[in-house]
């Protein structure tokens, strides 16, 4: 599309991007304001990270974007297709192949590595937001490092329920410094955040925020000596590859009750039936179909 | 077998091929034109060019007949496309005393310097169905013509010579751009009004007339309004002068407030500003009461914890992108998440039920 500059934005909304990228780099966990831009989709469908994927690709990198975890959802097959079409890129969907990967509310289960970027489309940056609604506030919190009111929700989480009651954007911290909020990946996914040999872009389009996890950050999800965190999953195997460690979507199949559990992340499961893996309901390619 | 999430591809471009489709209605019935939509639509134009922050008419027209008649969409357009535009420079500071007004009314003075000007207004109209503008083709009968005023004195100049309002003083400061710098809060004055000049018609409506029912009460009087057409100038450093670029339509609202004063300080009136690009006096008369209630506390006024006094929660919630956008987002796929909660809840409700069974 010659009408538009590579990668949509001008060069020199990418240069404030890529600055704001790298003070969050140098700030591990802390949130930086940037000057979002209103881009062609709508707020909450993932501004913020398709900022950041513009400001970061380049002509020669292989774009992998997931939304759930899957290659083929609405969300993700349009947002490739816009960078498909603005930057000419090549795409993937295998996580091994790919430099630079959005992704919406999951980590891909394959082992990231060095010269990958991971970048994550987040609502709400903020992970005091829901303890505190007011900004001028909660960047006071962080900078005292006053985290207090988190412990205390968590800790009124096991009073009432007998364990943390937060499934997903489980609060972590980074560094031993900044609370961050991981974006609503599941809580499973929360291991993966840290020594990740992958660089981890985190962009709130509408709440103008990025924040970085450098590759082999050490990310701590919060937690109590006596109710240590757990990472939870649905505990079944995959009906498709059989693979009892991944994260798992529910997928109902009837009326009945009837329903089955499948790897969320589509190019692990795909890769797994391919090498011969199978589950419960059969495995090859063109029974999945 | 596994279908759920398959095929989204394929359901993508259906979806764009049938909304196209729908778009376009009857094709037994002609097509509008852009040219229609932005002569015939006009304030439907004049809002998506104030909301969408970028005065041309026929995108905004285009805008219009792509997104359906939806404004919001359309404004979304403008400014996704908005976003690609580089930016050459500033013009200077637009003189709306300089205004060619088609409109200007006061409300404070029965009469006044330049008089009265209704222009075309719905004010007076009776609202019954006109059924002769269905029997398409009718000629019109042509208006009286009447040349737009020239230069008319201001009613906050007149107020302002008799040291009746607070004083504005001028400044040449550069103003601050929220959309080259994110939003910081607490906002300056500029700043708020530049976020409002772009923000919902619909929220600072809802605003400024909880504020005129008791939530954040200011009394307002419409000291002046004014629609007109203003130049625009762009100063050309290697010329050393500024030149003229072209003409925009304006709305300029310009409220009398309830004094402030003291013992020590004369009683004077207070003022509240609104302005907006294109014909839209609605936002222009709701954005100078919001401005002038976001004022409380340089004008030493009570917190009555009224949400239009509140510029964090008026500020960030008045982009009606921002909220469109955020809003619908839940109807994207969130089954992870769900998934997460799903085994929560299930293991929470084990839980209650071996305890109950002990």
């Amino acid at each position: 599309m010659k009408d538009y500059n590579f990668a949509y934005l001008d060069e020199a909304t990418k240069r404030m991007i890529r600055r704001a990228i790298l003070k969050a780099v140098a700030v591990p966990g802390y949130q930086v304001p940037f000057a979002s831009r209103e881009m062609p989709m709508p707020y909450g469908w993932g501004t913020g990270g398709v900022q950041v994927t513009a400001a970061c690709l380049t002509p020669e990198d292989r774009l992998k974007v997931i939304d759930q975890g899957a290659d083929d959802t609405t969300n993700a097959v349009s947002i490739r297709k816009f960078f498909q079409r603005t930057a000419g890129i090549d795409v993937t969907e295998r996580t091994h192949e790919a430099t630079i990967i959005q992704t919406r509310h999951r980590i891909p289960e394959a082992p990231l590595t060095e010269g990958q970027i991971l970048v994550y489309q987040v609502p709400i940056p903020e992970p005091l937001r829901f303890l505190e609604p007011r900004e001028t506030e909660t960047r006071r919190m962080h900078a005292l490092e006053e985290y207090g009111l988190m412990h205390v929700k968590l800790y009124e989480d096991i009073a009432r329920n007998g364990e943390i009651a937060t499934a997903y954007a489980y609060p972590v911290k980074v560094q031993g410094r900044y609370v961050m909020d991981p974006s609503p990946i599941p809580k499973f996914d929360n291991p993966k955040l840290s020594d990740c040999a992958a660089l981890q872009l985190f962009g709130a389009g509408r709440e103008q925020r990025i924040y970085a996890l450098p590759p082999h950050t050490q990310v701590v999800s919060l937690d109590f000596d006596d109710h240590p965190f757990v990472a939870a999953k649905a505990p079944h195997a995959c009906d498709l590859c059989g693979d009892a460690a991944s994260y798992l979507d529910e997928v109902i199949t009837d009326d009945a009750g009837g329903r089955m559990f499948v790897c969320s992340d589509t190019d692990h499961c795909a890769t797994r039936r391919a090498s011969g893996h199978a589950g419960r309901l059969g495995g090859s390619e063109g029974a999945a179909a | 077998m596994y279908v759920a999430v398959k095929g989204g591809e394929q359901a993508i471009d259906n979806a764009h091929a049938w909304l196209a489709e729908s778009r376009r209605g009857d094709v037994a019935i002609p097509e509008l034109s852009v040219a229609q939509i932005r002569e015939q639509m006009a304030l439907a134009v004049g809002r998506v060019m104030a909301e969408g922050s970028l005065y041309d008419a026929d995108l905004a027209a285009l805008a219009i007949k792509q997104a359906r008649g939806d404004l919001i969409e359309a404004i979304f357009l403008i400014r996704a496309y908005r976003t690609t535009l580089p930016r050459f420079g500033a013009s200077r500071p637009v003189d709306t005393g300089a205004m060619a007004a088609i409109r200007r009314i006061s409300a404070t003075y029965k009469d006044l310097p330049g008089g009265q000007v209704l222009g075309p207004t719905f004010d007076y109209t009776h609202r019954l169905l006109d059924f002769a503008l269905a029997a398409e083709g009718a000629a019109e009968s042509p208006a009286p013509q009447a040349a737009a005023l020239g230069p008319v004195p201001r009613v906050t100049g007149f107020l302002d010579r008799e040291g009746l309002i607070e004083p504005e003083p001028a400044s040449d400061a550069p103003p601050p751009d929220l959309t080259r710098e994110p939003l910081e809060l607490p906002a300056s004055r500029a700043l708020r009004l530049q976020s409002l000049a772009r923000g919902d018609e619909g929220f600072l409506l809802s605003l400024a007339y909880s504020s005129q029912r008791g939530f954040g009460r200011t009394h307002p009087f419409v000291g002046e309004l004014r629609i007109g057409e203003v130049m625009v100038e762009v100063e050309i450093p290697e010329l050393g002068l500024s030149v003229a670029i072209g003409a925009i339509t304006l709305t300029e609202c310009e409220t009398v407030n309830q004094f402030t004063g003291s013992k020590t300080q004369p009683a004077q009136f207070t003022r509240g500003y609104g302005l907006v690009m294109g014909q839209s006096e609605r936002k222009a008369i709701a954005m100078s009461l919001v401005d002038r209630a976001l004022r409380w506390q340089e004008l030493g006024e009570e917190d009555t914890g009224a949400p239009v006094q509140d510029q964090e929660f008026v500020l960030m919630h008045a982009d009606n992108i921002q909220a469109t956008g955020f809003l619908e987002h839940i109807k994207l796929p969130h089954y992870v998440d769900f998934q997460s909660e799903l085994e929560l809840v299930r293991r929470l409700r084990a839980g209650a039920a071996q305890e109950a069974a002990e």
